[in-house]
């Protein structure tokens, strides 16, 4: 049977273009995804240096208003869909069936479509910029009536939406039916890597929330088009029922792409610890309870709205509570690296890093948790910061983490670890320089979503866009870094880091382009955690 | 000791690359480097303050406590010491510590939180009331009992500044994008209501000394009540995205005595009936 199946596969050599448009390989579609969301990654970080270039001094230098707002929304629509949530996809097609110990997928040509349905749906989007009346200029979160005022690019921004909603339905979908059904014999659901755990988690979240997302913009479509009034008082409805329905989708989705970073860094600190991951049933359960609490706790983004006083106590603490399984999650991760022998390899700063700068962003987190002095935060610079820290120094350096880590793997190739570690340095100092005087211009009353502002606080936002230059700049680097080792480099082993502990370090580095195609013999030693750790040690 | 010198001269290089990077900013003209909130002129917005800093420092101290047990792992615990994995990974008991004492802090904030939040929301018993309609782009006031109203918009010299064909210099303008035409003048020591609404899409009223804002927003109108502790001049701006000169709607209170209060009005009714007795008059003619 095998050895039917793998001559069939010699004699298949398709051409560049057949193998890349219709490939149904979990490799080649998490590449794919790679790829894809770096490319977002450098457009949408440009439209961000424009925004810095402008805020780098009080006064309209460089573009007028309504093209600012273009920006500010294009760059948040961009970075959320087009970089973070398709790059945790592509890493999820890369390592959950090397990790589970399943040769693909569950659904390879439904995986395919996935994918290729965004380069389609971003282009649409940014065509938008061409179209009369600009890009949407509503903020990503496109609050009626003033989303519904929009030129042409209106109806082209739904529609875009409603195509990445499917993509990422199907995705979860995949992911769902993978971990269920596709793990080898013996890999047990308490054996599984933490990242298959927190990917099972997120697909969950992403199946119950992205038709809530399509739904809130469909009733936009339908109150600008057939004359509905969801979102219009004359008509019987109201602005703030688009703002639940948006954020009851919205909140879960800032969960979505923070739960698979919390499983690349759950790999990365044991393996550089060399030291096996703390209270891993812990860590599932914590990260099952940030998904069951990310349901009720949407209205902490519309403190400001006009709400019962019930309503924003109930809000407030239950806001408040996240901070407790998130906390056990970050004291977990330094239990782990206490007392191991830690090495301080790229992957391994990037993980540290992470968990210093995401718990600050937790912190401004929680402060803005607290209903009456959100009065004070909402709308404001203290926002940003407090966003910006959870999906920079959070999400993507725990992609950066993840690039350096596995890139070997896939590559077969190590990357230099002296340019890896000027990058990592670079970005680390130049993020912080970039987010951190934002906390202080929301305290001292700078609004967000503004082009100018008065020049009490131009000297902030000198030295956030002086950050912000110098983060961008280190990104080319990281781009270099990719291309050379994808291009060639010092040939990287099968387990390529010492404490590396999971099935995909069986395989070479790169791994065949089948991999698995019988079931692999699941060796306890081989694995990171296996249910027969569970005995206290303390 | 050639490594201690290499590693001083890379320092005193490092340093200076530093300072010059940070002298230039701080050089930034009419910059104030504000970092913290405002305490504000009003009870409220002194309690907000006050549990923003309380929430803040045991922030700090917990994120002390966390990174100083990170950063001496980093030190101690690393290979190149020699340091050997220590194979300990799990303890139920340390995990109910670590979720029962934080869950104990939480509870610690949410009561002067709670507190706080009730005091707010207790907007009956007012003295006045001022109806407060966003527009895109300049805000409505409507003195209720008295019977004034006008409108407010951005000040004339910040407006043609902001203009880049306009060639001035942001920087000579008084209060740049933080003055109005016509100032909210309220009474110091009086229970005010504000009822808020906007006429065409979505903005927010927020006057940072007084401690909150609240969302305007079309065909509904929320409520919100204030009292003024000190005479005075407070800025702020529209805080919710509403097109293209969100950032060019500001917002001036100007706090006066009860007394030069009540000359206020009657100044401000006589030019109103002024204007009214000069538009009938056109009409009539």
């Amino acid at each position: 049977m095998s050895a039917t199946a793998s001559a069939i596969h010699v004699e298949h050599k398709p051409g560049f273009f057949s193998r890349w448009l219709f490939t149904t390989n979990h490799k080649d579609i998490g590449t794919l995804y790679l790829v894809f969301s770096l490319l977002m990654f450098l457009t949408g970080g440009s439209l961000a240096m424009m925004i810095r270039a402008e805020l780098f001094e009080p006064g309209l230098q460089l573009f007028d208003p309504e093209f600012f707002n273009q920006l500010t929304t294009m760059h948040a629509i961009i970075m959320v869909f087009g970089a973070v949530m398709p790059a945790f996809v592509g890493l999820a097609n890369w390592l959950l069936p090397m990790q589970l110990g399943a040769p693909d997928m569950a659904l390879p040509r439904m995986n395919n479509w996935s994918f290729w349905i965004l380069p389609f749906a971003f282009a649409m989007l940014a065509s938008t910029f061409f179209m009369q009346g600009g890009a949407p200029a509503a903020g990503w979160t496109l609050y009626p009536p003033l989303s519904l005022q929009g030129g042409d690019s209106f109806p082209f921004v739904i529609f875009g939406i409603h195509l990445l909603g499917i993509s990422s339905i199907m995705g979860a979908i995949n992911i769902i039916a993978t971990v269920i059904n596709m793990r080898a014999p013996g890999m047990t659901l308490l054996r599984m890597p933490l990242f298959c755990w927190t990917w099972l988690i997120t697909a969950f979240l992403l199946l119950a929330v992205m038709p809530v997302f399509a739904g809130s913009v469909t009733m936009l479509l339908t109150d600008r088009f057939f004359g509905t009034s969801f979102f219009n008082a004359a008509g019987g409805g109201d602005p703030v029922l688009y703002q639940h329905i948006f954020w009851f989708f919205g909140h879960p989705e800032v969960y979505i792409m923070i739960l698979p970073a919390f499983g690349v860094i759950s790999e990365i600190i044991p393996a550089f610890a060399r030291k096996p991951l703390f209270g891993y049933t812990s860590m599932v359960y914590a990260t099952a309870s940030i998904a069951f609490l990310s349901f009720i706790v949407w209205v902490h983004h519309m403190f400001t709205v006009g709400l019962p006083l019930g309503g924003e106590l109930f809000f407030m603490y239950a806001t408040m509570l996240i901070a407790v399984p998130t906390g056990i999650k970050i004291f977990n991760w330094v239990a782990t690296m206490w007392q191991g022998s830690m090495t301080f390899e790229t992957p391994m700063l990037f993980a540290i890093a992470f968990v210093i700068l995401f718990t600050i962003g937790g912190f401004s987190g929680l402060m803005l948790a607290i209903t009456p002095a959100d009065f004070q935060y909402h709308d404001t610079y203290f926002v940003v910061a407090h966003f910006h820290y959870v999906l920079v120094p959070g999400s993507v350096f725990a992609l950066m983490a993840a690039t350096y880590y596995w890139l070997p793997k896939w590559t077969g190739h190590r990357y230099d670890e002296k340019l890896g570690k000027i990058h990592f340095w670079l970005s680390a100092v130049s993020v912080n320089i970039l987010f951190f005087p934002q906390h202080f211009l929301g305290l001292a009353g700078m609004p967000r979503r503004i082009p100018d502002y008065s020049p009490q606080f131009a000297g902030f936002n000198m030295v956030s866009s002086i950050g912000g230059f110098a983060f961008g700049l280190s990104q080319l680097l990281f781009v270099y870094i990719i291309i050379r080792t994808i291009r060639g480099g010092a040939p990287a082993s099968a387990r390529v880091w010492e404490g590396a502990k999971g099935l995909e370090w069986t395989l070479p580095s790169p791994p065949p382009h089948h991999s698995f195609t019988e079931p692999p013999p699941i060796d306890d030693d081989l694995l990171e955690h296996t249910p027969a750790d569970d005995v206290n040690d303390v | 000791m050639g490594f201690a010198t290499v590693r001083s001269r890379h320092t005193q290089s490092l340093a200076a690359v530093v300072l010059a990077l940070v002298a230039t900013p701080l050089q930034v003209a009419g910059a104030d480097w504000g970092m913290n909130m405002t305490k504000g002129v009003t009870g409220f917005s002194r309690d907000v303050y006050h549990l923003h800093m309380l929430i803040f420092s045991i922030c700090v101290v917990i994120g002390f406590i966390a990174f100083g047990a990170m950063i001496y792992s980093m030190i101690k615990h690393r290979k190149s010491r020699g340091a050997t994995a220590a194979q300990f990974h799990h303890s139920t008991k340390v995990e109910i510590i670590w979720t029962v004492i934080p869950f104990l802090i939480l509870v610690g904030m949410a009561v002067p939180a709670t507190r706080t939040l009730i005091l707010m929301e207790e907007t009956g018993h007012a003295d006045m009331t001022v109806k407060v309609t966003g527009y895109q782009w300049m805000w409505k006031y409507e003195y209720l009992d008295e019977g004034i109203s006008f409108y407010s918009r951005l000040a004339r010299n910040s407006d043609f500044a902001r203009r880049p064909e306009s060639g001035t210099d942001v920087r000579s303008v008084e209060n740049y994008l933080l003055e109005v035409d016509h100032h909210v003048v309220l009474p110091t020591h009086t229970k005010i209501r504000f009822l808020l609404t906007a006429g065409d899409v979505i903005h927010a009223w927020w006057v940072p000394a007084l401690g909150w804002k609240r969302d305007a927003i079309p065909g509904f109108i929320n409520q919100a009540w204030t009292m003024i502790d000190k005479e005075g001049i407070y800025r702020g701006q529209c805080a919710e995205l509403c097109g293209k000169d969100h950032g060019f709607m500001p917002i001036v209170v100007e706090a006066v005595s009860p007394e030069k209060y009540k000359t206020w009005v009657t100044q401000r009714l006589a030019e109103q009936s002024g204007k009214a007795a000069d538009q009938n008059a056109v009409v009539a003619n």
